[in-house]
């Protein structure tokens, strides 16, 4: 368990997986700041 | 009520390990550390191995991609020596071959081959009734002096076979960017891939659809033809019908990512519900980009560099004939931009909804044809198997509505999924290479109804978040 309240975090999400925004909404949600969100795609 | 049907579908294969050098991750590790390419070279595969290798073996339609579940894996260790490189439904050329189709292909005179490269080429595509003799014959082969000029100038990228060079692409332009010797080699890949592919199916159809019966050709391949002032101006849709033969047909080119073609065979078949046309080609070239985009894992694993192949494929949709399969225009599963991205509400846009309009539950289709992506090429590099995790998702939401038991999810996925077997060369892994099989299923009886979902990465282009995505059933 990570705790993110305060934390800085970059965010790399997954097409077929988790992506970026949603991602980026959770951590927010924990308090974090998002300094980069992206979603990749691996195929 | 009747819909558009497919006819005939063809899929090809063009083995290219010469190439790999030049796909986009290769290329750009390739100038930060001369190393890397010694790393590759010994990873790549035979001519041979290429074509017994099992996923290739499925692509072209000598086994069925079911078949390869009771295959032992590694695929790659279990090689079927014996087979042939004509498949049901296309073929695995060489890259004799491959390069003899640039020239072919190349109007701008920009492709230089030596004779005896240009004669085997020709020999060869000839034999598989791909090309005629006369039109090899028309091409002028280079001298070996001046492709090594050309290639010392650094204005254009050497062609190579078994590491010898025979041959060049040469830029475009002193100082276009889009019009540069790697641009157009991409560009050409595509077309000379799509002209094979549009051939093979032509091939297919002699008799009874020539090249003067179609009217419309519509493209949905990955490169971006243009120049500096319309880097992605297109319709490479027409410069494939061209070099094909069919000179009687227009056309134009369909963007979306990876779901291009997939939009492109519901287009075509609006085209002719419409009626403003009788017989529409879709057809997609390979991508060249793609080509060892995983080759670190690849070798790091000691495995061969398996993203060894450009694919294309050529798909006649027409006016239905008896038993012909149709594609259900009017349970469409479209990705509204209100859909979202989270993967959950793509499946239900993708899959429930057109299965609800329908009338229909999961189980009423006999396959679904997601994106089939190998597992053998994506799992080295962690990127897992792309088609098991659809049908994961997939049977989630039926188990989420009561159709499937919370435990019956894999009993599901083994019914209605299959392995994954297309090389990934994204347009076309994703769905639309299962097309001829379920053609070929529903002619035989052995199927009546297949689900096509294919997904765009939007995002991938920093013009959007969004997400993409597009369905059709196709029924007997």
């Amino acid at each position: 368990m990570i705790e993110l309240k305060g934390k800085r975090v970059l965010v790399i999400g997954e097409r077929d997986g988790v992506n970026g925004p949603a991602i980026e909404a959770c951590v927010r949600s924990a308090g974090a700041e998002v300094l980069y969100a992206e979603t990749l795609c691996f195929v | 009520m009747t819909f558009p049907a497919i006819t005939a579908v063809a899929n090809v294969l063009a083995h290219a390990p010469g190439l790999v050098r030049y796909g986009s991750k290769p290329l750009r590790d390739i100038a930060q550390d001369g190393a890397v390419l010694d790393a590759i070279t010994p990873r790549l595969r035979s001519y041979a191995d290429a074509v017994a290798y099992g996923p290739n073996q499925a692509f072209i339609g000598n086994i069925e991609p079911e078949a390869l579940a009771s295959l032992p894996r590694p695929w790659w260790q279990a090689l079927d020596m014996t087979a042939s490189s004509t498949g049901a439904f296309g073929d695995v050329i060489d890259e004799t071959e491959l390069l003899g189709l640039f020239k072919l292909c190349d109007r701008a005179r920009l492709v230089h081959l030596d004779a005896a490269t240009l004669s085997a080429a020709g020999a060869a595509l000839a034999r598989r009734g791909l090309v005629t003799a006369d039109e090899m014959a028309a091409l002028a082969p280079a001298e070996a002096a001046a492709i090594a000029a050309l290639c010392r100038s650094g204005e254009a990228l050497p062609l190579m076979l078994g590491g010898r060079v025979v041959g060049a692409v040469a830029r475009g332009h002193e100082q276009d960017e889009a019009l540069t010797a790697n641009v157009l080699l991409e560009n050409l890949a595509g077309k000379a891939t799509g002209v094979l592919a549009l051939r093979r199916l032509l091939r297919m159809t002699d008799g009874r659809v020539g090249p003067g019966d179609v009217d419309f050709v519509l493209a949905g391949s990955e490169e971006a033809v243009g120049d500096r002032y319309q880097r992605g101006g297109g319709n490479l849709a027409k410069a494939i019908a061209e070099s094909a033969g069919v000179t009687t047909a227009t056309g134009f080119d369909v963007k979306a990512f990876c779901a291009s073609t997939l939009y492109a065979v519901f287009n075509a078949a609006a085209l002719i519900q419409s009626g403003v046309f009788s017989r529409v080609v879709v057809v997609a070239g390979g991508s060249l980009a793609k080509l060892g985009m995983k080759y670190r894992a690849h070798v790091a694993k000691q495995m061969p560099v398996l993203e060894d192949v450009l694919a294309g494929i050529a798909i006649l949709v027409e006016r239905p004939g008896a038993g012909d399969p149709m594609i259900r225009l009017d349970t469409l599963g479209l990705h509204t931009i209100a859909t979202g991205s989270a993967q959950q509400a793509v499946v239900e846009a993708l899959v429930i909804k057109p299965l609800d309009k329908a009338g229909y539950r999961l189980r009423d289709v006999d396959r679904y044809a997601t994106e089939m992506h190998n597992p053998e090429v994506t799992e080295p590099s962690g990127s897992g198997d792309v088609p098991k995790g659809n049908y994961r998702l997939i049977g989630a939401l039926g188990a989420l509505r009561g159709e499937i038991p919370r435990n019956g999810i894999d009993e599901f996925i083994a019914a209605h999924g299959m392995p994954g077997y297309a090389p990934t060369q994204g347009h076309i892994a994703s769905a639309v290479c299962y097309l001829a099989h379920a053609l070929r299923a529903m002619r035989a009886g052995k199927m009546r109804r297949v689900l096509f979902m294919a997904k765009g990465s939007l995002f991938l282009g920093r013009m959007t978040e969004a997400s993409d995505g597009v369905s059709f059933i196709l029924e007997t």
